[in-house]
């Protein structure tokens, strides 16, 4: 059985990729992907805890996580085709229309 | 194996009664003829009416239901109660803005009626899980909300940003939910206190900080606090201004009545999480009132200028979060009602004020407007000195309350900079009110006089800052007794 240091381990740098990819990509759908990537961590980190306690309830939270990521998607990307049909880019960088 | 039975849906009555009105506005939009969505908006006050007597109601039926997920104590009742208020509001606030400019689609009042009952799940659950699920139902319907002007540039800006900050947020809270459940075994509130500070040897602190560092920061961003609080200024000017009136209270309210509920209810118990606790929240005021407030004083736009405003106000709700306790949480929760009355209503009268398509949002369009509108300027007059927290108003009361509950929590220093802030505050506030009575109007101002519904809605908020300015005591003695198991 793989010790539950392991699994919380990749899941830290998982989560901790998902996070600095946030801060760095510069693409709106990468961005998105990377908070994917950093829902996926958090789900991980449930399954290990509750393989190990034992107890269902980190399993039941995952899907939870799961469907109300497929929910957030769908606006979000709504929200992306919206933005794209506006400016015709997907840059970070070109999302500046208000400054202080 | 507890079973499910007709007390637990009776405790769950006004979030029934809101969602089955948001799916009610969304059935009714194809059959609804165009240029007459507004009867939507009014099927929507009616909800929102019968939900708020569902919430009395259930006050009588004190008690948990669904397997201890949702607790219906004083605390839900009365927060669930404020955001029926800022919903009943921002409805009545919407209706004339939509039909002006051309975005009057029955979707918009079924939105608000789903973020309003993913915040009476928020505020009403001790179940993590709960929590969670109501947090994005609020989330995901005001993401919507912030982009509703689809065509526009800034509305899509405003919403691409709350979106990817707020799901950015949200990753964070889950992540720390995930080690509490780790650490505990459990994801009720209750059973995790009783857990922790029966066992405090079991749990390793380092871990216990790490999950209390994360759920802090995931709910920081949610009620913008520094240094979380980058997206507020961009997401409140580019939203449809009746959408921030929504967005800066009662997202928020429901994202501090969570945060008192897990670090003062929960954790805050905990003896080796109660000096971290402190010192974030400490920090974390100071941070936001001097930030906010700094950064309001150079702001040209209106709609900018009330979003630092608002990160302001973050901040000294934090003082009375970081006081703790009865008088504290009490305080808290006397500061976001005074607070959702002042901030709806400016946002809803600037809505009106800035004109088709929000072309006159600059300090400098206002100048002069009380020579052509008297009653409007008057009306913004008092939301202005309100936030600002001048006596006679809520504004005034609700600062008072929360630095009397730091004062008694010896939080001297922490008191001492929000008075400053304070004090700093009214230049921002006042500059409008100046720009208002002393400019010479170099615009016209106004093409119509107010639509009724507005009208009604700037009185009602106008009535309640200055009832509560004038009689507070009755509301906060309410707030102080408010039975709650976990104080």
């Amino acid at each position: 059985m793989i010790p539950l240091s392991h699994i919380l381990l990749l899941s830290v740098i998982l989560f901790t990729l998902g996070a600095a990819g946030f801060i760095i990509r510069r693409n709106v759908i990468t961005v998105f992907m990377c908070i994917e990537l950093m829902l996926n961590a958090v789900n991980l980190a449930f399954i290990a805890f509750s393989r190990r306690l034992p107890s269902l309830d980190g399993q039941l939270f995952v899907f939870f996580v799961i469907v109300v990521a497929a929910a957030e998607a769908a606006v979000g990307l709504a929200i992306i085709v919206a933005l794209y049909r506006n400016r015709n880019s997907l840059a970070i960088d070109d999302v500046d229309s208000m400054k202080m | 194996m507890t079973s499910v039975g007709s007390a637990d849906f009776i405790r769950i009555l006004p979030e029934l009664v809101l969602s089955g009105f948001a799916l009610l506005v969304m059935m009714l939009e194809p059959v609804t003829p165009a240029g007459k969505k507004t009867v939507l908006g009014w099927v929507s006050v009616v909800g929102v009416i019968l939900a708020g007597l569902a919430a009395a109601a259930i006050a009588f039926f004190p008690g948990s239901a669904f397997s201890a997920s949702i607790s219906n104590d004083g605390y839900s009742v009365y927060l669930i109660e404020l955001l029926l208020l800022i919903a009943l509001l921002t409805l009545l606030g919407s209706m004339a803005y939509l039909e002006r400019d051309a975005i009057d689609h029955g979707e918009y009042y079924a939105l608000i009626l789903m973020a309003t009952a993913g915040g009476a799940f928020m505020v009403a659950s001790t179940e993590l899980i709960m929590v969670f699920i109501g947090l994005e139902i609020s989330s995901i319907s005001t993401y919507i909300l912030a982009g509703y002007k689809r065509g526009e540039l800034q509305s899509n800006e405003s919403s691409v940003k709350y979106f990817l900050l707020g799901s950015f947020a949200t990753a964070f809270f889950l992540y720390g939910i995930a080690f509490v459940y780790g650490l505990t075994g459990t994801t009720n509130l209750d059973v995790i206190r009783e857990t922790l500070v029966n066992s405090p040897s079991s749990a390793n602190p380092q871990l216990l900080w790490l999950a209390v560092i994360l759920m802090f920061v995931g709910l920081a961003f949610k009620v913008s606090t520094a240094p979380f609080q980058i997206w507020t200024p961009d997401v409140y000017q580019g939203a449809p201004a009746p959408v921030t009136a929504y967005l800066s209270t009662a997202p928020k309210a429901a994202a501090f009545a969570v945060l008192v509920r897990l670090l003062i209810g929960s954790f805050g118990h905990v003896a080796s999480a109660g000096p971290l606790i402190f010192w974030l929240l400490w920090i974390s005021a100071v941070l936001t009132m001097c930030l906010g407030n700094l950064a309001a004083l150079w702001q040209s736009n209106v709609k900018r200028l009330l979003a630092y405003s608002s990160i302001a106000h973050a901040g000294y709700i934090l003082v009375g979060v970081t006081a703790g306790g009865a008088e504290g949480t009490s305080s808290v929760l006397f500061y976001l009602g005074g607070y959702a009355l002042m901030n709806v209503g400016a946002f809803i009268l600037v809505a009106h004020l800035a004109g088709a398509d929000e072309r006159r949002t600059d300090v400098e369009d206002f100048t002069g407007l009380a020579a052509d509108r008297p009653g409007m300027a008057a009306c913004l007059t008092v939301f202005m000195l309100s936030l600002a927290g001048f006596p006679s108003t809520v504004g005034f009361f609700a600062k008072f309350y929360v630095f009397r509950a730091a004062m008694h929590a010896h939080l001297t220093g922490l008191t001492v900079i929000a008075l400053l802030n304070s004090v700093v505050s009214v230049y921002y506030y006042l500059r409008l009110v100046v720009a208002m009575y002393m400019g010479e109007g170099k615009t016209q101002v106004n093409e119509a006089s107010i639509p009724r519904a507005l009208g009604f809605a700037i009185a009602v908020s106008l009535i309640g800052i200055f009832f509560l300015g004038l009689f507070p005591s009755g509301l906060l003695s309410d707030l102080t007794s408010l039975h709650v198991p976990w104080l």
